[in-house]
């Protein structure tokens, strides 16, 4: 029997009656990390990793139906023997472990193998099954080691902030704002954050996660000269309003994996691209994907049609799941997720 | 090759000029001659001519990263350059070669051509081996022939032209020809770009024209023409050609014809050859070559389609039919040099003057002098341009007669306006998409447009591909094109997606010709889309019928 199969609900398994990550609510949901596209409200239930919980209360509410469950804790549930495990991908991700009647499927929600500080490192778990991800699944998409990229980006602000410029770095605010700002090398100058990233950088401090100090940009008045040597990190969405106004002069950037792409960096039109991304790229998918030992897995979203071509002339049995999670094409999207 | 590759991680990661200009200043301050000649050639842009199938390249990449064909394509279609797409494929390697530009050039890269497929594998191996992914991607635009960075010509002008101390109107005027195809750049080349300026000057050009001067489009209503341009008899008009804007160069005995790409085309027109010997020398003239209807009288405007001067572009050799089919001629409209001395400073209408009395005293049979056309306001001259179609050229050019010649698309010394007549447009369906290329990489931007086959009403009635375009919508438009596009699809086949018809777009060219080539039997000239019609159903959309009419 399927574990796990896709309904218009979202991802579902039969004999323990639940889902995991569901787009539209049902009674139970196993979520697998807090990113708008994989935890949504409504749900009756959740059940997430333990250090997760500060992350979807303050995304979904502080009255949701929470139960959370350590690392690699059991829970049997309708005969289903549940357990979480982590994924490396933001704080409080998980890959979701599923056993029925000697079957094991693990879904892995979104992932990335290289470790990085601020979450619990991805961990292989074996199985039969694997649902993979596969949003950089192209050979082009192999990451530069995260060692060369911070050096990049502190040198940038550095050079930035000896021309008395801002240095604004655009990110997504929950996961890679925390990650940048854990490699940041604070003596360059003064850290300031959109007020999207603050309530986020509370939780993982609170999760115990060791964040440099960070200044509310909203505090700091116009024309200070302090503005000129600051490092600030905002959302996407703040390019281009009004907010950036109070910054005069400055040089701005974005970190994302789909800056490896010299198209993709031009049409940001900012100043630097910085390739930091908290997927897998390709060999890491590969990768996870064998150290699960699984004969058969299932793709979602990303690069669906590559990867299952890829992995079944490999001699895998691999399919694809329609997910509506971050872009469904087999390319970059033009508006790229986290 | 590793500085000039740090050169253009500095150009390519900024957007500012000045940021360029200081990454230029950085680079030419401290590269040896012999590679600063390349760099010039290459950022000015020069391309040497395809060294290396790409086939060739591809195979050696798919190899070399242990893919299969069909991945590499994938790759390829996401990354939208093929130069990029194999630097981010073949295995990572540390930087080890130290040889400059030049050698890389001259000795690694310019020996590849005309090799055998298995010869130029052998040898790409080890050159790919030495360097890191930077350098790999730009070694891979040379030998491609695809190295673009957004750099202008101008602004690498004003690069050398700081360094040097010089004007860089000078440095312009040394650049022309710089990156023909028959120049190779070498360090004395380079070393007489930014050398002092000398006395004789003037005489060391050879067969060099001057940097072309170009107009700017005039857009607005003809009511306001008075108060933007003053009255028509300020201005010398003339029609505008439809053909090549060249230079035709005769110093001490010898001919030259430069084309507006300061390309060298001489060999291409050969019935201008003889004007090496009916010019006199110490003359340089601005016009237009066009192809003539044979045996016409030179009152008459025989002006013939750009297709058939397309076509002559085209061939290897030109045959004796071609060249009796289609005879080309200069519409002469400008004299930038005269009895040896530079003219370009002399007003509009004396060089104009000028050039009526060297037509009349030397009959060039060859040389047709532009007509001036007259009126006494810009009313009756909206009325002569509407002729412009049946007369085959492209409306009116306005030249203050005031205006000295400029460089490139300045606007400092006088005014040349381009005023063209509207395009034709029909209202088409999108019925096909690609992805693009470069900042349109991985983004449906390129598409085929339809029109249908039999008026409204007609049962069973079919679109017709006829055109491609992929210009003319914004970012923003292009955008949720791309997401229509992905949302509508019906089938793919390798890189391109058929769609269900939703999608509606007023569609604009220059030229429409009868061809053979083309499904609907009908060939557009620069299409390009002018407006979304969100307003208008797919049924209401235009019919072949409509093309044809424009065909009259």
């Amino acid at each position: 029997m399927d574990l796990v199969i896709a309904r218009p609900e979202g991802l579902y398994c039969p004999p323990g009656d639940f889902y995991i990550d569901p787009w539209r609510p049902v009674d139970r949901a196993v979520i697998t990390h807090g990113h708008g596209d994989h935890a949504r409200t409504g749900n009756g239930h959740y059940l997430t990793a333990s250090p997760g919980a500060g992350i979807l209360r303050s995304r979904l509410g502080q009255d949701i139906n929470l139960q959370t469950l350590p690392y690699g804790e059991r829970l049997v549930h309708h005969g289903v023997t549940l357990s979480l495990h982590p994924a490396g991908h933001v704080l409080g991700s998980a890959q979701v472990r599923l056993e029925h009647q000697g079957q094991v499927w693990v879904a892995s929600g979104d992932y990335k193998v290289e470790p990085d500080g601020t979450c619990t490192p991805f961990e292989p778990v074996p199985c039969h099954t694997f649902i993979t991800e596969s949003t950089f699944g192209l050979p082009i998409y192999r990451w530069p080691s995260q060692g060369e990229i911070f050096a990049d980006i502190n040198a940038w602000w550095r050079a930035n902030s000896a021309q008395g410029k801002a240095s604004v770095l655009f990110c997504y605010a929950f996961g890679k704002a925390q990650r940048i700002l854990h490699g940041l090398d604070p003596s360059i100058g003064p850290i300031l954050v959109h007020g999207a990233v603050e309530p986020l950088n509370r939780v993982y401090r609170d999760a115990g996660i060791h964040l440099p100090q960070t200044r509310y940009a909203g505090d700091i008045p116009r024309n200070d000269p302090l503005l000129r040597q600051a490092l600030v990190l905002a959302p996407p969405s703040a390019g281009g309003s009004s907010w950036m106004r109070r910054f005069g002069e400055y040089s701005d950037a974005f970190a994302s994996g789909w800056m490896l792409l010299r198209g993709t960096r031009r049409r940001r039109g900012v100043d630097r691209g910085f390739v930091l991304s908290d997927h897998a790229d390709w060999p890491g998918l590969l990768w996870a994907i064998g150290q699960t030992g699984a004969d058969r897995v299932m793709v979602t979203h990303g690069s669906v049609n590559v990867l299952v071509r890829y992995l079944n002339e490999q001699g895998l049995d691999a399919r694809a799941f329609a997910t509506e999670y971050g872009d469904e094409d087999d390319v970059a999207p033009t508006e790229p997720t986290p | 090759m590793k500085a000039f590759a740090t050169l253009y991680l500095r150009l390519d990661a900024t957007t500012s000029s000045n940021a360029k200009l200081e990454a230029l200043r950085d680079y030419f301050a401290t590269a040896p001659a012999e590679d600063a000649a390349w760099a010039v050639y290459f950022l000015a842009g020069g391309r040497p001519r395809q060294l290396v199938p790409t086939r060739v390249l591809r195979e050696q990449a798919t190899a070399q990263a242990g893919l299969p064909d069909w991945l590499f394509e994938e790759s390829y279609q996401a990354v939208g350059d093929l130069a990029e797409t194999i630097s981010l494929l073949v295995p990572v390697r540390a930087h080890g070669s130290d040889e400059g530009l030049a050698t890389w050039v001259e000795q690694h890269l310019l020996p590849l051509r005309g090799l055998s497929p298995e010869e130029v594998q052998r040898r790409l191996q080890p050159l790919w081996a030495q360097l890191d992914r930077p350098s790999l991607m730009l070694c891979l635009k040379l030998i491609t022939g695809s190295f673009r960075v957004g750099v202008s010509k101008l602004l690498v002008t004003r690069a050398l032209a700081q360094l040097a101390g010089l004007d860089a109107k000078r440095v312009a005027q040394r650049m022309v020809g710089y990156t023909d195809i028959s120049h190779r750049p070498t360090a004395a080349s380079y070393q007489m770009l930014i050398a002092a300026e000398s006395a004789d000057e003037h005489r060391q050009r050879g067969g060099q024209p001057y940097p072309f001067f170009l107009a700017h489009p005039l857009q607005a209503p003809t009511e306001q023409f008075d108060t933007l341009l003053g009255p028509p008899s300020a201005w010398q008009i003339e029609w505008k050609w439809d053909g090549i804007r060249a230079q035709v160069v005769k110093r001490e005995g010898q001919l030259w014809v430069w084309s507006r790409g300061e390309e060298l085309v001489t060999e291409r027109f050969p019935e201008l050859h003889s004007l090496a010997q009916t010019l006199p020398d110490g003359v340089v003239l601005d016009g237009e070559i066009l192809v003539w209807k044979p045996g016409a009288t030179p009152a008459e405007l025989a002006v013939q389609p750009f297709a058939l001067l397309q076509q002559r572009i085209g061939r290897k050799t030109l045959g004796k039919k071609l060249l009796s089919d289609a005879p080309v001629v200069l519409q002469a409209y400008d004299l930038l040099e005269w009895q040896g001395e530079d003219w370009r400073n002399r007003p509009q209408h004396e060089r104009r003057r000028q050039l009526e009395r060297l037509v009349e005293d030397h009959p060039l049979a060859l040389v047709l002098l532009s007509p001036l056309l007259e009126g006494p306001d810009w009313a009756d001259l909206a009325r002569q341009r509407e002729q412009s179609r049946s007369l085959g050229v492209e409306g009116l050019m306005l030249k203050q007669r005031e205006a000295l010649y400029g460089v490139g698309r300045t606007k400092d010394m006088g005014t040349w306006w381009k005023w063209k007549i509207d395009p034709f447009s029909v209202d088409a369906v999108l019925i096909y998409a690609q992805r693009g290329h470069g900042r349109r990489a991985s983004l449906y931007s390129d598409y085929t447009f339809a029109v249908w086959d039999a008026p409204a009403g007609t049962p069973g009635r079919a679109l017709v591909p006829f055109a491609k375009a992929y210009s003319g919508l914004s970012d923003e438009e292009m955008r949720k094109v791309d997401a229509i596009i992905r949302k509508t699809t019906v089938e793919t086949f390798g890189p391109v997606r058929s769609v269900t018809p939703t999608l509606v777009f007023e569609l604009g060219f220059e030229g429409i010709a009868l061809s053979k080539r083309h499904k609907s039997g009908i060939a557009v000239r620069f299409p390009r889309m002018l407006r979304w019609r969100l307003d208008k159903p797919v049924e209401e959309a235009d019919d072949l019928a409509t093309l044809q009419a424009l065909l009259a």
